[in-house]
This record gives C-alpha cells, sequence and structure tokens, in this order.
C-alpha cells in the first residue's frame, strides 16, 4: 500500500478535478462488461447459420416458383382456344372465317390462327392414328386466338357473339387452368411462408434458450450490476451486442451458403438446358436462377435474422432483469 | 431513509432468524451493526439493500414503502445505495480501475469524465499501483479496498458495508474507518457490520447490536 497521507475529506479524491495526467491512455478499456466468451458463441453462430440458410433456401424457392407460375399464367392467359364442332349443313370453312372476324373485331385480339387438317391431324394422332382423314370424322376445328399483353378482351362477349352467329362454336379461355394454377402458385407461397416463420420461430426459440444459458453462466455480472444500479436496459444492451454481433455472424455464413447453392443450381440449370433431366426441372422450376429480387429478399432475410437475434436476447435480459428487480417476488 | 417497522425474517419453514425490529437509519447518521457470527448482520443489511424480502413487518426506504416499489424505480433506489460485500464481488474479468468505475458506466458516464477521480481513489486506498490488475491476482486485502472504493465512488446517500476491515491489518482498517467516517461527514449514512470490538472502540457511534435475532440499540 503506498504511503501517502489521506485527504482532508473523501470528496477529495472523488469529486477532485486535476489537470489531465499520462493515466488517460492507460486507463482506456474496450472491455465488454460481459465477456465475450462467456457466452456459448460458436455453437449459436452455427445454428443460427443453419436456421438463415433455410430461410434463405424457402424464400429462394418459394420466389422462383412463384415467378414459374407467374410465368405460366401469363402464357395462359395470352391465349384462348375457339372450337368450333362440325354441324349438319355447315361450311366449316366459313364458320372458321366466321369466327375468326368475330374475334378479331374485338379489342385486344392481336392474331387468330385456325388449325389446317394437317396440325389437326397431327394434334388427333397420338388417339386416332396415322394416316386420318379429316373429311371422314366430324372432327371439331380449333381456332387459337391470341391476346396481346396487359389487355383482357371481353370473353363473356366474344363467347356470347360466337355461339350465337356460329352453330357449334364455342369459346375456352382456360380459367380453369389459371385457377388451378393460381391455386398451387397460392398454396406454394403460404408453404414456403409457414416453414419460413417456423424457421423463425425456431430461431427465436434457440436465441431465447441461448440467453437465458448466457445469463445463468453470467449470474454474478448481472447480480453486481443489479446492485451498482444499473437498469434493464444497460443490463441487456451488454447481452445485445453479442448477439447482435453473433447473429449477423451466423446469418451471413447461412445467406453466404445459401446464395452458394443458388448460383450452382443456376450454373447447373444452365449447363443441363436440353437435357432430359434439365427439362424436367425447368418445367417444374424454370431456369433455376433467382431475379434480383430473390436475393435482395436474401440480403433482407440476413438483416432479420440478426435484428431478430439481437432483439430476442435484449427482450430476454430484459424481462429477466425486470425479474431481479423486482421487489414482490423476491423470496424471504 | 431506512426505516424498519416490527420486521420479521424467516427462511423457508425454520424458526425465524430475525425478530421484532424496529429502527431507523437516520440522514447523516453513522451506526455499527454487530453481534456475533450467525446472528443475521447480513440478513439485516439485505433487508436493507432490498434484495431480500421480510417474512413480516414494514420496510420503507427513501420515503418508500418497499413492496411499492416498482422495478422500473429499483436502479434508482440502488444507486442511492452504496454496498461493500462480505465475499467483495468484483467481477473478475475487468481490471480494478473498471471494477471501480462500474456505478459511474452504468449511469451512462463517459470514461474521460471519471479517470481522474477513480484513479485518485484506488491512490488513497492504496491500489494506485494495482489499478490495472485483475481480481484474482488481489489479496484479500487488496480486494476489500477495490469493493470499498467501487461503493464510495459515486458517494451514496447510504453505505451499508458488511465487514469492511475483514482482511485488511490494523493501520489500514484504521484508515478505511476514517474514510467512512469522511463520507459520513460529507453526508452519507453509513452503517457497518462488523464484530471488530476494536474497530467499534476507535469511534464513538450508534451500536446495533442483534442478539438470537432481536435487535438492541446503544445510542
Amino acid at each position: 500500500m503506498t504511503d501517502q497521507s489521506p485527504p482532508q475529506t473523501v470528496t477529495e479524491p472523488v469529486k477532485k478535478r486535476t489537470k489531465k495526467t499520462n493515466t488517460r491512455r492507460k486507463l482506456r478499456s474496450g472491455r465488454n462488461i460481459v465477456p465475450a466468451e462467456s457466452i456459448a458463441g460458436t455453437a449459436l453462430v452455427f445454428v443460427i447459420a443453419i436456421m438463415a440458410f433455410l430461410a434463405c433456401l424457402t424464400l429462394g424457392a418459394v420466389s422462383m416458383i412463384n415467378t414459374t407460375a407467374g410465368k405460366w399464367q401469363s402464357d395462359i392467359s395470352r391465349e384462348v382456344t375457339i372450337q368450333i364442332r362440325p354441324f349438319d349443313n355447315v361450311e366449316m370453312e366459313q364458320a372458321i372465317r366466321e369466327a375468326s372476324r368475330i374475334a378479331l373485331s374485338f379489342e385486344g385480339v392481336s392474331k387468330v390462327t385456325a388449325l389446317n387438317d394437317v396440325e389437326t391431324a397431327r394434334l388427333l394422332e397420338p388417339w386416332l392414328g396415322s394416316g386420318l382423314k379429316l373429311e371422314e370424322l366430324p372432327v371439331p376445328r380449333l381456332m387459337t386466338v391470341s391476346i396481346a399483353a396487359d389487355t383482357r378482351p371481353d370473353f363473356a362477349a366474344m363467347r356470347a357473339r360466337l355461339e350465337a352467329e356460329v352453330p357449334g362454336a364455342s369459346l375456352d379461355d382456360h380459367r380453369a387452368w389459371v385457377d388451378r394454377l393460381t391455386t398451387m402458385a397460392l398454396t406454394m407461397v403460404a408453404v414456403g411462408s409457414s416453414i419460413f416463420l417456423l424457421v423463425m420461430a425456431a430461431t427465436v426459440t434457440t436465441v431465447v434458450f441461448a440467453t437465458r444459458g448466457a445469463m445463468a453462466g453470467n449470474r454474478e455480472v448481472v447480480e453486481v450490476l443489479h446492485f451498482v444500479g444499473a437498469d434493464s436496459r444497460f443490463i441487456s444492451g451488454q447481452f445485445q451486442r453479442h448477439f447482435l454481433l453473433l447473429g449477423l455472424k451466423g446469418a451471413a455464413s447461412g445467406g453466404f451458403f445459401a446464395i452458394v447453392l443458388f448460383l450452382g443450381l443456376g450454373f447447373w440449370s444452365s449447363r443441363s438446358l436440353a437435357t432430359p433431366e434439365g427439362d424436367q426441372v425447368a418445367a417444374l422450376f424454370g431456369t433455376f436462377s433467382l431475379e434480383l429480387s430473390g436475393y435482395a429478399g436474401i440480403l433482407f432475410v440476413l438483416v432479420l435474422v440478426a435484428v431478430l437475434t439481437a432483439a430476442t436476447s435484449r427482450l430476454t435480459v430484459h424481462f429477466q432483469v425486470n425479474a431481479l428487480h423486482s421487489y414482490r417476488r423476491k423470496s424471504s | 431513509m431506512i426505516k424498519f417497522e416490527n420486521v420479521g425474517l424467516r427462511y423457508g419453514l425454520g424458526r425465524e432468524v430475525l425478530s421484532d425490529l424496529t429502527f431507523q437509519v437516520a440522514p447523516h447518521s453513522f451506526q455499527f451493526l454487530t453481534g456475533s457470527s450467525g446472528a443475521g448482520k447480513t440478513s439485516l443489511l439485505r433487508l436493507m439493500l432490498l434484495s431480500l424480502r421480510p417474512t413480516r413487518g414494514l420496510v420503507r426506504v427513501f420515503d418508500k414503502e418497499a413492496s411499492t416499489i416498482l422495478p422500473r424505480q429499483m436502479p434508482y433506489i440502488r444507486r442511492k445505495i452504496g454496498v461493500v460485500f462480505q465475499d467483495f464481488r468484483l467481477l473478475d474479468h475487468l481490471t480494478t480501475f473498471e471494477n471501480v468505475a462500474l456505478p459511474l458506466q452504468v449511469r451512462g458516464q463517459m470514461e474521460t469524465s471519471y479517470r481522474h477521480d477513480v484513479a485518485e481513489l484506488l491512490k488513497w486506498v492504496g491500489l494506485g499501483e494495482r489499478m490495472h490488475v485483475l481480481p484474482p491476482v488481489l489479496s484479500g486485502g487488496e480486494k476489500q479496498r477495490a469493493a470499498i472504493a467501487r461503493a464510495l465512488i459515486d458517494q451514496p446517500d447510504v453505505l451499508l458495508a458488511d465487514e469492511p476491515t475483514g482482511n485488511v491489518d490494523p493501520p489500514l482498517a484504521r484508515r478505511l474507518l476514517r474514510l467512512f467516517i469522511e463520507l459520513h461527514r460529507s453526508g452519507t449514512s453509513v452503517v457497518i457490520a462488523t464484530h471488530d470490538l476494536s474497530l467499534m472502540d476507535q469511534y464513538d457511534a450508534r451500536r446495533l447490536v442483534l442478539n438470537e435475532g432481536r435487535l438492541q440499540i446503544y445510542d
């Protein structure tokens, strides 16, 4: 112990202000009140990375399916079909011309194409065999009506006029298919969103347990902070800092591997074009590449996971410290 | 400042370790709390610190009935009470300087504003050369002085000290007592729990004596 005379008042060492000494540099410290090594960081980063990876994968898959379903819907809804069934005393070619004229008279119809005899025979070949002579059979004739982009002709009026003016004519606007695809796309989005929410819930639960573990491991630190007058905001801030960092590390790792996976699959699908397996995958998922919005979504997920991790730990500590502060809940 | 009315305390279903305690710690007062080992000095200090709830009776702190204090108000009450624990409760991963500065840090003060004051206080309690070391390498006496410095650093309204001179030699014990007396003269109420009679003989102050769970007061 140094041999120096005591101050005249106790306030002397506490309140005396003198010029800055060279202790300024020596005393600076950036040490955390809650030591980083006391938190099971590696395991938590690993779990958060897996969660972030699954969340990004879900988001990416939903995004791809949604885009592909949208393209299907768009393709189908840009084309409708007119079918003319043969009737006695009805000249088919005349009926086709009349139906074509009626269809073209509607705004938004860009082109009407009637399948000729050869095309119709080829269409029926799987069921009726080759060498089919259409004039010998009462085969309905099909006409495809192309719709200009961003327009929607009045199909109800078109159907009414065709049925009234062309005997045996009917219009199929593929509504049933569009409805099925819409339902499928919505179902996929709902399933994906549910999985995403489950992954987020699992992340939150994991972080709650990790935070409780960290608090238990730092019980002495929390108690000392409590006794020296730290409020729950200060204490939770000390933990939140660590967990935000862990969340960022985990989310960045998971997101990185998800992006690498999507880029890899995109590369594989571009190399597999015109192969049976490539065509099958393309039919289901389109080209296996994410659009810019998909990558933006992944970045959003990463930020969300990190923020969620920090906020969850903060709230958990806040509630636990509030319980510690509560006089009524103290045991006697 | 701190007022007890018919306070009793029992742990679980055991007998009452403290019974019918009625006393107050007045503003600007100085008192020794004494009694044999196991008499309940630490339990009484914990009741005063609001870290323990009595089984019966009324505890008032700074004119507030303790059971009406909301959790969010508790930190502000604690900031008015300095406490020296018997087991020091220093954080082993922080240096002596950081431990002593902790109460100021949790109040949101910048390190530049308190660096000099903390260093001065540490020098005065004889830890000027030990401010950069971690508690595990401090001796028992040094830890005690660091714990006292932490309790004093923000000049609390009440200081509760549990055996604050238990691990120091007589000269330092006298010096620490002088520090507590100076703190008292500057306006802080001081409660020192001790069983060291020689320490109490050095300063004529009120004595609260615990005997078989009951309190006798010698003004």
